[in-house]
């Protein structure tokens, strides 16, 4: 048989649009990611393992990971919560609502580092009485976890509500019909089809806080070993022209956030598998 | 696209329901609406005449006019190119396809400061074509060029991921209809593609103005901060704020604020339109 690159088509204008569409995003996309693996391979294993067994590297990067990964797990439990007030209760005003789950995706993320370190700073609305109570939530930790969960919830929220949306109906009604409670309808019924939208809203809200910039940094109070976040590091390091170690921390940020978005694909192969198994 | 309707099915108690919606409700306003508040309250603290004091600034104008010339020049590029690539893409199926598709969404998985990053990497002093810039007397890291480049990177793929799944479900029937009838290819693209496509367009032409526009930590890296020169608002407001002129940066970021709740009302807009027009159809 024949190879046939493409399949026939009376439409005008394949050769052209193809074209440009390649050149244009080999210009703007493709040339400067080459940069960036040109420079790592340029690196070596050794040069990139010695910029990253730094103290003040890892360090970065536990903070990076580990506030990222508590944010996620909230904005995945808050995301559901979100999602199923907005398709499954009844509400006045709901449109509102729906359209506020988009502000952190609208917002310049500079603009929400601002506002959240003024509302949580010692002096800030909420800030103020938890400081009173003995929490201090921006410049530590904490603050940073609050940035990446503001900047994390639209993910989950949208990924899970067309899942929740599409839901047969009928399956639930039947299952209670035929005598099993709400409790058991929800574990055996709702929840394992809305599972591996749950796991994809955590995977894209995971992958977003590790690489947030701009909504952390303010409230983040940027301590070198304390709360210096890894993107932080990176420009660090670029002011000071040491690209080498710019480019070993992007790298590294990179190969984990791959690493662990491959596991989340193979969970969620899993969990849709055994859904259509079932 | 989302609608709110009402999905009947497993009713949990009253009190569970309750519950839900006042935690749901909560959370949104804890997290997201206070800090929006918080922007507004902040920036006319002083009174109206500060505020419009703050951004009639110099520099804050100068920083206006660069983020408004940024937008100016990256939206039209990336509309341009979503309309061609999803074309390509959605109109014909060939060898390569998805994979072509994939590469388009591959600036939304790289983190904003890595995307200034790459260009550093290319363009910087000791950069891939740094030497050669330098005797040329190009400089494009630490100037306009690289925060258009840096912002054409970021917006990239809002368009063309608008589009193309869009122009593909539509499917080609009409413009084949079109061409068989003796109208030319141009003139199908704009009397039967672009009425079809038009409120994705404006859709994705939308959120990538508001990224174009807010874009921070990307042009950070590339931008190198000169005062009146090199800042965008999103900088300025940095600068303010680590000034400790918190009313002038929140005056600054007032300004964002407000373009992200245009954003945010045209987007329902636009939603709210093309669900009609579905039904219709």
């Amino acid at each position: 048989m024949k190879f046939n690159f493409k399949q026939y088509s009376v439409l005008p204008g394949f050769g052209i649009t193809l074209g440009y569409t390649i050149f244009y995003l080999s210009l703007i996309v493709m040339l400067p990611l080459t940069a960036l693996v040109a420079k790592s391979a340029a690196l070596g294993f050794q040069g990139f393992w010695e910029v990253i067994i730094d103290p003040r590297v890892l360090a970065s990067f536990k903070l990076t990971f580990g506030t990222a990964f508590i944010a996620a797990i909230i904005n995945t439990l808050f995301g559901f919560i979100v999602a199923w007030f907005l398709i499954r209760v009844s509400f006045p005003g709901k449109r509102l609502f729906d359209s506020i789950v988009d502000l952190p995706f609208a917002l310049p993320t500079a603009v929400s580092g601002i506002a959240l370190t003024a509302v949580y700073a010692p002096t800030g609305w909420i800030g103020k009485p938890l400081m009173e109570a003995g929490i201090k939530v921006a410049f530590t930790p904490i603050g940073i976890t609050i940035a990446m969960i503001f900047i994390g919830l639209p993910f989950v929220v949208r990924t899970v509500q067309p899942a929740l949306e599409e839901l047969e109906v009928e399956l639930e009604e039947v299952a209670l019909s035929l005598g099993a409670s709400k409790f058991i309808t929800f574990g055996k019924i709702i929840f394992p089809m809305i599972l591996p939208s749950l796991i994809t809203g955590f995977a894209l809200s995971f992958a977003r806080a590790i690489g947030e910039y701009g909504s952390v940094v303010f409230i983040a109070g940027n301590m070198p070993m304390k709360t210096e976040i890894a993107s932080l590091l990176i420009i660090t390091k670029l002011e000071q022209y040491d690209y080498t170690g710019a480019t070993a921390i992007a790298l590294g940020m990179l190969l984990v956030s791959f690493l662990l978005l491959f596991v989340i694909n193979l969970l969620q192969s899993w969990s849709s598998k055994r859904l259509k198994g079932a | 696209m989302y609608s709110v309707t009402l999905k009947k099915g497993l009713q949990p108690p009253l009190i569970i329901n309750a519950l839900i919606s006042i935690i749901a409700i909560a959370f949104l306003v804890f997290f997201l609406v206070l800090p929006l508040v918080i922007i507004f309250g902040e920036a006319f603290s002083q009174g109206i005449s500060m505020w419009w004091a703050s951004i009639a600034e110099k520099e804050a104008l100068s920083a206006l006019r660069l983020t408004l010339l940024v937008a100016a020049i990256a939206v039209p590029l990336n509309l341009f190119f979503g309309v061609v690539a999803s074309w390509a893409l959605a109109k014909f199926d060939f060898w390569g396809r998805s994979f072509i598709i994939t590469l388009i969404d591959l600036p939304f998985a790289v983190s904003p400061v890595i995307s200034g990053l790459i260009y550093v990497l290319l363009f910087g002093i000791n950069g891939w074509l740094g030497p050669w810039l330098i005797k040329y007397n190009i400089q494009i890291i630490f100037a306009v060029p690289g925060i258009v480049l840096a912002t054409l990177f970021v917006t990239f793929p809002f368009v063309a991921r608008e589009l193309i799944p869009l122009m593909t479900e539509q499917g080609s029937e009409e413009e084949q209809a079109a061409l068989t009838l003796g109208s030319n290819g141009l003139k199908t693209f704009w009397k039967i593609t672009l009425p079809n496509i038009k409120w994705g367009l404006l859709y994705g032409v939308i959120l990538c103005n508001a990224r174009a526009m807010g874009e921070f930590g990307a042009v950070s890296v590339v931008s190198g901060h000169i005062r009146g020169e090199t800042n965008t608002l999103p900088l300025q407001a940095e600068i303010l704020y680590n000034e400790y002129n918190f009313m002038a940066a929140f005056a600054v970021a007032s300004l964002l604020a407000f373009l992200a709740l245009i954003t945010l009302v045209l987007k329902l807009i636009v939603e709210w339109k093309s669900s009609n027009n579905q039904e219709r159809a």
